[in-house]
Order: structure tokens, then C-alpha cells, then sequence
């Protein structure tokens, strides 16, 4: 082991805990009378329902909420977030969702009173820092993807990616052209064939090569004056560069197809090489992956769409544009697709974008980059003596492993070995995605970790292997040590309870 | 240098060096060269954390219209509602900010179980049986709604209330380019919608309660179209208003979406706010998003999980019905904790102080001689549609100077002419809004201040 990697690294398992109990629901705790609301003293006569509505439209009783007092609604909520993982408590190295460290400065500047209390009906002349704000986003981000212009509205990864459908359709209805079909990966996120068909196109499918990335003779054989384009991610699902983007996008580009990039790994290559220098057409990014806005369990993202200059006036509107020195507004693109948000986007993520990339400047995002690929690099190394990689080459910020031997040899799965790494200190890695690799392990370390955290994650990947050698039955319990042991995910489906009322 | 990166110096080398590399430029060989970019990034410098904090203190102070500068009487789907300390507090633990969707439920019962609590509280308040775990907001949720109505009913022919925020239905109408779903939009009458042209099958009817412009709909009127025409109805649903009028389920609707901002998100500039999405039992195979269940863990303890993972993206891909992955999870976390500290009096209170505020604004109109409602017989919850005799951009202007967000320009919202409105009043309608947090005093001076204002 190398002296550097001696220390101590981050690892969650010294979370206090103080037991295994099931923490009852708001509703249980509730009791008749109580409450914690406090509003203003308006002064306005207190009018009854009766006075104010028509009978037709009143409701018949009350709708039951909970009656708990403050100080009650603080510990319930209190000891839920303790029973929940998060970046903050330790290292998450999910593959694909890029759980890096979120910067707190992000979060104060989100709570600004001048940004968070600005209502999204406000005219712009009231707005201008908005405006402002969503200009210069709109403009790094061009920048980083070799882009022309964009739109933020979209709400998410997948929003996003709809967007740019939305947008290659009206593009070739423009110019006459009807087409059919969108060609993906069969390494792609499983939101990429959802938003075809939702776009109106099919899906035709393109298997990997045995690299691991576009067979390359199967998708000239696919491609044809019916395609509408194509969606690539890039670095793709397995962590690898697809070599041969100029190639595929020169194919594409030869049947009047488009190029859809999408960015759920641009956290690879920022700085270093571009969607539109690829030859990409249309780009949406991740901001809550590459641009550390927090997750926050499941969401909110923002999923911006850049595009080269021939899509431009069928971007999303109105966008926020720079109409004079200094002077912002609203502008509708000439062709546009329409409005894809109800408002101007997920503006308060926008704005932790921007604050996480101005204080990087262009080198640190590029340094960002270097080191999440260094990261992923050496974690991939250090466990490639004791674990199959699949596709075991160079990789960019994530690397999969396939643990298809050790379940043939001794019955022991990927979903096993990750469950048996929470008890280690670590969010399991994603299991069994990209679809094409066998018990896949997708491990996306990001460049946040030390190298002493990522050493503590590899010895923990090597004490669940040796068990699952060893000590099967200990991997298959696994985790014992967390809030809930494994969960019955059938009953959950098969019995369905949505709500408390349907127990 | 600013960032948040660990490597030392002595730990970059020793890194690269267990990897064979001399440089980190080499880190990327599998990248084509002719592609690289040969420069740097065309940007700024990094700016430290304490320049950036000044920077966007100023930026946040050109935004002249936020709601400590101007007192808020804008509404149109975005309310300016108490946000108490203990909601502030508790949304912003970072284990529910910094935490990933919770696909691992052994460490995610904290999340799991905010969610459960939420969709329980949502099913409640719209009187229907099932809630998902959330949509990105109230518009994106009700293109979510329509898609499962076509899906559902098997007819494509979408009726859409002009009464629906037009901005939600200039969402629905940009998705139903993908989709091919008929859009058909029904203008109002007196301010409400005039459903007399409809007739043949439907495969959706839309309805918003209240509509933008305030007014009540018979929603009774709407649930005996859908059952001649056989479409689904969905509702467009302020859930505030379900603390004291009747809830969408209670009407027989299918489906109820909303824009939940009002419990627990501040109004951020239009997001991350909060689609909600509830339906009847007979659609849960079709519900968009994520849901939440219970069930137990190995050793029988009550546990929560995702459930019905079946529909989802991941697993049907091509086949999906939603391409939704991320919604707004942790608005739904703070919408949990702030209906539960509005509770079961809390919530019919701030029903009821919105609907005295905006009764009050209303009466003290009354006398005056340059705004008057443009509807005046209608009921409203508390939405009011003000005709002025000036513009209503130039009120909005005026009143600024004043200390007043007047509220919202109907034309700002509409494209042009609409259905909903005539054409002679489209740049005269004012679209106000009363929550729990304006006085009376508040009102009577900006019914003072928009005599002038309005003129």
C-alpha cells in the first residue's frame, strides 16, 4: 500500500445510530388539537366559508393532515434525515449520476432574498438580475459545449432530451423533410428510447462493438434518409470515449440526420474536448451532475439544451437575451418550439450552476474533469487485480466492473456485493446498468474523493469479494447495520399501500 | 485556485504514477487529438467564494421586483405564502439536499418515507386515492396528465379549457408536437368556460379550478361531459383551494394535477417548483414518475421502497409512457413538512385567510373609479382579474414605483389574442392575487395606490 493511501479515508460506518426502530409516520403521531401554524394578524374580517362560497362548491369536512406541535415536526423530520444517505455523510460513488460535493456557497447564494423571493411573472424590468444571471449561464454554457445558443427551461436530464427531439423534428419539418426514426446505443439510459417514442420517432437500436463502444459498420447499416439522428452519449454508459465520434458523426451528418449529445458524462471531458467540435447538434447537460447542484433526493435537476446555429431559432421561448448594453429581456425565437416549463425553467439550480462555475473559471472546470477521470482511473486499477472491468481499458469518470464469475462460481450477485458495501461505510455503486454488461458494478468515484477514500472504498470492495468467497451467507444478509435490512420489494408491488390510508 | 478538489501535489504524481502515466493530459488518450481543445476554456478566471458571494449579492440586487422590495400581489400559479423558519430549516438538511434518488431503499428510508407521508397528504387533498412521488411542476405535471388521458382512453383528442394557465397550455401544445395528440382549446364565457361546442368522443377534457382569471367552474358540468364524450377529467387544481372547497375527487375526477410551489417552496423565479399528479386507482399502471410504497424488510419491520418500478423508463425504455426520471423531490420534502405544520386547522386557515384577503381586495375595489373586476358576478377562491383603464403592463410599471407588485399582465401570459379573454381587454386585464401573508392595511393601500396607478 502507498503511504498516501495509509490515513484514514471517509467512510460513513461511524454514523451514530441510536436504534432499529421504524420511525412512525406524521399521521401516527398525530393528535387531535394540536398544531404549529402561526400566520400574520391581517386585520380582515374573518368571514365565514358560508359567506364567501356558494353551498355547491364547499367541501364537506375537513381534509385530515396531521396535528403535531413544532417542536414534534422537528424530530420526526430530524430522525428521518438520519435514517438517509447523502453526499454530505460520505462517499457515493453511483455510476452515471456523478454524486459529487456541492459547494454550501451555492445554496446561500440559492437563498438570496433577491433571487429566491422573486416572483417568475415579474416584468423584466424588475428582474434584471435574472435575466443576467440566465444570459451569462446560457453563454458558459455554450462555451463548454462548443454551442451556440440555449435554453434553460428544461427541468431535468430527460426533459431536456425531449426538448431536443422536439427540436430535430421541427428542424427537418422545416426544411420538408419527414423522418422516422432516431438511432440509439444499446448502452444507453433507459430515458433516451422513453423520450423517442414520446417525440414521435422510433427507436432503432445499435449494438456496441467489442470495445465496448458504436459498432460502427452496424450503424452505417442502419442509417438511411429516414433517420432523423442519432442520440450518443459521450463518454458512454461504460465510461469509455467513443473513438470514433468524427466517423459517426460525418455518417449521420451524410444522411441529413442530427447528432443528440447527451450529457449526463460531460463531468469527463470539460475543457478538454467538445460536443459541437464532435460534431454534436444539439446537447442538453445535467446541471445537479456536472455543475454539483444537490440532488436532493431525486431532484430537482436542470437540464439546459445548447445547439449549434442552425437550430437556434427553434429553440424553447421567450429567452432571456441581452437587447441592449447591459439591458435584458425576454425574446421568442422566430420558429420556435414553444415553451417546455411552466415559467423561465428550475432558476435557482441555474443559479448554483453559474456561482459552481464562476468560482472554477475555465481551468478549474477543466481541472474538475482531469481529476474526476483520474479518480475513476485509479479506482478501476486498484480493484482490476480482484474484479473483472469490463472493457478493461483506460476508462473516463466511471468504470463498470462485471461480476458475472463470481455469481456462475459461487452464487454471490452485484446487487449483493453492493449491499454489503453499505455496511462498510459506502453508497453502493449502480448495479446492473448499462443493460449490456452481465451483474454490471458502476463505480463514478468523482473528483471530490481523496485517494485515501478511494483506497477505503477499494479494501471494502475486497472485504465484500472475500466474503462472498468466504462468508457467503453474511453478503447475502447484507446490510445489517443500516436503518432497514433488505427490503421485500415484491410485497411492495404485489400488496400495494401508496398511502397511509391504503394500509 | 478555487475548488474543491483533495489532491496534493505528492498525491497527484504518486496517482498517475500507479497508473503509468507522466501527465494527466495523458489521462485522456482515447480521445482524438484532432478533436481536443487546443485552448483554454473562454472564460473568466475562478473567482473565490468570497467574490462570488459579492458578485451575486449584486446580481440578486438588480432583481428589483423581489418580494422584500415590492410588496407581492401576484399570483397566476405562483404565491408568495409563509415560509416559516422551522420549514427553512428542516428542507435545507443536507441529508435530504445532498442525497440521490432513492434507489437503494436500505439507506434512503429517511426520503422514502418524507415522500409516502407526501403522497398520502396529496391524495388527500385531491380527494383521490393515489399521488405520485412528484412532477417537475404544475404544467410539465398536467402534459403528464394528458398523456395518460389519451393513453387511458384511447382517443387522442385532447379538450382544453381556455381557463387553464396559458402557460400550461402552451406546455401541453409544444409536447403534442411529439405526441400527435389533437388539442382542441374551448374559450370562456362570463369568464368561465363555455363547454356548448363540445360533442363526439374525447379522449381528455381539461378544466382548471379556479381558472387563471379566478372563476369557479362548474365542475359537476365537466365530470357529466366526460361521461357523455367518454374522456378522461383531469383538473388543473389549485390545492389550496381543497382547505375549504370541494377537491377534484370530489367531483369524480380522474385525475388531478397542480402546482404544489405553495407548500413549502419560495417563489424562486418560477423553480424548482413542484408538479403534483393524483389519480384514481384504475390509472396506476399509467402513473407518470416515481411512487413510493410500504412494505417490510427481511427482519419485518416497516420499510418504504419505489414501487411499480415496471412503468418506468429504466425498465420499458421505448415502451415508457413517461420519459420522467428526476422530478423535484426534495420540494416534495418540504411540502411534507410544511403541511405538516399547517396541519388539519392550518390548512382550512390558510384557505380561508386567502380567500378573505382576496374578498377584501375585491369589496375595496368597489370604489374604484379606474379598476373594476372584470367578472364581477363570478366566484372566485382567490384569484381576481382586474380590467384597467390604463394597460395593465403600464399599471404594473406604475405601481413598481409605489412599492407594489400589482400582479400579473394578462397579456404577459397569453400569446396574442385568446379564447379566454376579448380581444379589447387582453391589455387591460390585471391578474391579482391575496395570500395569508397581506394585511389590511397592505390592501388598502394598494387599492389606494392603483386609483392612480390604473388611471
Amino acid at each position: 500500500m502507498s503511504p498516501l493511501t495509509q490515513a484514514a479515508g471517509g467512510k460513513a460506518s461511524s454514523a451514530p445510530i441510536m436504534g432499529r426502530d421504524a420511525e412512525p409516520t406524521i399521521f401516527e403521531l398525530s393528535q387531535p388539537g394540536r398544531s404549529s401554524f402561526q400566520f400574520r394578524t391581517t386585520g380582515i374580517q374573518a368571514w365565514t366559508a358560508e359567506e364567501m362560497f356558494d353551498a355547491r362548491f364547499l367541501a364537506d369536512s375537513k381534509v385530515p393532515l396531521a396535528e403535531v406541535s413544532e417542536r414534534d415536526l422537528v424530530a420526526h423530520v430530524t430522525r428521518l434525515s438520519h435514517r438517509q444517505f447523502s453526499v454530505d455523510l460520505g462517499a457515493y460513488p453511483l455510476g452515471s449520476c456523478t454524486m459529487k460535493y456541492n459547494p454550501k456557497i451555492c445554496d446561500t447564494i440559492a437563498g438570496l432574498p433577491g433571487l429566491a423571493g422573486v416572483h417568475p411573472g415579474a416584468p423584466a424590468f424588475l428582474t434584471q438580475g435574472w435575466l443576467e444571471i440566465m444570459v451569462t449561464l446560457e453563454k458558459a454554457l455554450c462555451e463548454i459545449t462548443g454551442m451556440e445558443a440555449a435554453t434553460l427551461q428544461p427541468a431535468a436530464g430527460a426533459a431536456g432530451e425531449l426538448t431536443g427531439l422536439l427540436l430535430m423534428r421541427a428542424y427537418h419539418e422545416a426544411n420538408g423533410d419527414i423522418r422516422r426514426r432516431i438511432i440509439i446505443p444499446d448502452s444507453a439510459h433507459g430515458t433516451n428510447p422513453a423520450s423517442v417514442t414520446l417525440g414521435g420517432y422510433e427507436v432503432t437500436t445499435v449494438p456496441s462493438d467489442d470495445r465496448g463502444c458504436v459498432d460502427l459498420a452496424a450503424l452505417k447499416a442502419v442509417l438511411g434518409p429516414d433517420v432523423a439522428g442519432i442520440m450518443l452519449t459521450n463518454p458512454n454508459t461504460l465510461g469509455l470515449f467513443e473513438e470514433d465520434i468524427a466517423e459517426i458523426a460525418a455518417a449521420v451528418h451524410d444522411v441529413g440526420g442530427l447528432l443528440y449529445y447527451d450529457g449526463a458524462n460531460l463531468n469527463a471531458i470539460m475543457g478538454v474536448v467538445r460536443p459541437g467540435d464532435m460534431g454534436f447538434d444539439i446537447v442538453h447537460m445535467n446541471l445537479h451532475k456536472t455543475f454539483a447542484t444537490p440532488h436532493g433526493g431525486g431532484g430537482p435537476g436542470a437540464g439546459p439544451v445548447a445547439v449549434s446555429s442552425r437550430l437556434v431559432e427553434f429553440l424553447p421561448g421567450p429567452r432571456a437575451t441581452e437587447v441592449d448594453e447591459g439591458v435584458f429581456d425576454w425574446v421568442m425565437p422566430p420558429r420556435s418550439i414553444g415553451r417546455v416549463h411552466g415559467w423561465h425553467g428550475n432558476s435557482l439550480v441555474l443559479a448554483r450552476a453559474l456561482a459552481y462555475i464562476e468560482i472554477h473559471g475555465g481551468d478549474g472546470l477543466r481541472r474538475v474533469s482531469e481529476r474526476a477521470v483520474l479518480n475513476a482511473n485509479w479506482i478501476r486499477r486498484r480493484l482490476s487485480s480482484v474484479f473483472d472491468v469490463a472493457f478493461d481499458r483506460p476508462c473516463m469518470h466511471e468504470v463498470v466492473l462485471s461480476l458475472a464469475s463470481l455469481r456462475k462460481e459461487h452464487g454471490v450477485k452485484a446487487i449483493d456485493i453492493a449491499k454489503r458495501l453499505m455496511e462498510e461505510g459506502f453508497h453502493a455503486p449502480t448495479v446492473y446498468f448499462p443493460l449490456i454488461v452481465d451483474e454490471a458494478l458502476m463505480i463514478e468515484p468523482t473528483e471530490t474523493e481523496s485517494v485515501q477514500t478511494l483506497e477505503a472504498l477499494a479494501q471494502a470492495f475486497e472485504v465484500a469479494l472475500d466474503d462472498a468467497i468466504n462468508n457467503k451467507e453474511a453478503v447475502l444478509a447484507a446490510p445489517r447495520t443500516t436503518p432497514v435490512g433488505r427490503v421485500d420489494e415484491a410485497r411492495a408491488a404485489r400488496q400495494l399501500v401508496q398511502t397511509f390510508d391504503a394500509r | 485556485m478555487a475548488d474543491y478538489l483533495p489532491h496534493t501535489e505528492a498525491e497527484l504524481a504518486s496517482m498517475l504514477g500507479f497508473l503509468g502515466l507522466s501527465s494527466t493530459a495523458e489521462l485522456f488518450d482515447a480521445v482524438p487529438t484532432a478533436l481536443q481543445l487546443s485552448r483554454g476554456l473562454d472564460m473568466a478566471d475562478g473567482l473565490p467564494e468570497p467574490d462570488t458571494s459579492v458578485r451575486f449579492n449584486e446580481l440578486a440586487s438588480k432583481n428589483l421586483g423581489s418580494s422584500d422590495r415590492l410588496l407581492c400581489f401576484a399570483g397566476s400559479g405562483a404565491y408568495d405564502h409563509e415560509l416559516p423558519p422551522v420549514v427553512r430549516a428542516l428542507a435545507s438538511r443536507s441529508e435530504f439536499v445532498t442525497a440521490y434518488t432513492p434507489y437503494q431503499p436500505e439507506v434512503a428510508q429517511g426520503v422514502l418515507q418524507a415522500i409516502f407521508e407526501f403522497q398520502t397528504m396529496i391524495a388527500r387533498i385531491s380527494g383521490l386515492p393515489v399521488a405520485n412521488a412528484s412532477l417537475y411542476d404544475g404544467a410539465t405535471a398536467l402534459v403528464e396528465a394528458v398523456n395518460l388521458g389519451v393513453a387511458s382512453s384511447g382517443s387522442s383528442r385532447v379538450v382544453l379549457s381556455s381557463g387553464v394557465h396559458p402557460h400550461w397550455r402552451q406546455v401541453v401544445e409544444t409536447f403534442a408536437q411529439g405526441t400527435g395528440h389533437e388539442i382542441e382549446v374551448v374559450g370562456l364565457k362570463d369568464g368561465l368556460t363555455d363547454w356548448s361546442a363540445i360533442e363526439g368522443t374525447c379522449g381528455v377534457i381539461v378544466v382548471a379550478q379556479p381558472n387563471y382569471l379566478g372563476g369557479l367552474e362548474d365542475l359537476d358540468a365537466v365530470r357529466a361531459l366526460c361521461d357523455q364524450t367518454g374522456a378522461l377529467m383531469v383538473v388543473a387544481a389549485d390545492p389550496v383551494a381543497s382547505g375549504v372547497l370541494k377537491s377534484p375527487g370530489a367531483y369524480g375526477a380522474d385525475v388531478m394535477v397542480g402546482e404544489g410551489q405553495g407548500f413549502g417552496t419560495a417563489l424562486s423565479f418560477g423553480g424548482p417548483y413542484l408538479g403534483l399528479f393524483a389519480c384514481t386507482t384504475k390509472e396506476i399502471r399509467r402513473l407518470p414518475g416515481r411512487i413510493v410504497g410500504e412494505t417490510v424488510d427481511v427482519e419485518g419491520r416497516r420499510a418504504y421502497v419505489t414501487t411499480l418500478r415496471t412503468r418506468e423508463q429504466d425498465i420499458r425504455r421505448e415502451k415508457a409512457t413517461s420519459n420522467v426520471c428526476t422530478n423535484q423531490t426534495l420540494m416534495a420534502v418540504a411540502a411534507s413538512i410544511q403541511l405538516g405544520w399547517l396541519g388539519t386547522e392550518g390548512f382550512r386557515e390558510l384557505a380561508l385567510a386567502c380567500a378573505r384577503g382576496t374578498r377584501y381586495l375585491a369589496n375595496q375595489l368597489s370604489s374604484s373609479t379606474t379598476a373594476k373586476l372584470l367578472h364581477p358576478n363570478m366566484s372566485t377562491f382567490r384569484e381576481l382579474a382586474i380590467r384597467t383603464n390604463a394597460p395593465a403592463s403600464l399599471v404594473i410599471e406604475r405601481m413598481a414605483a409605489k412599492g407594489f407588485l400589482a400582479g400579473i399582465a394578462a397579456s404577459s401570459l397569453t400569446r396574442g389574442s385568446d379564447p379566454s379573454l376579448d380581444d379589447a381587454d387582453l391589455n387591460h386585464v390585471l391578474l391579482a392575487s391575496v395570500t395569508e401573508r397581506r394585511t389590511a392595511a397592505e390592501i388598502d393601500a394598494y387599492i389606494l395606490a392603483l386609483e392612480e396607478a390604473a388611471a
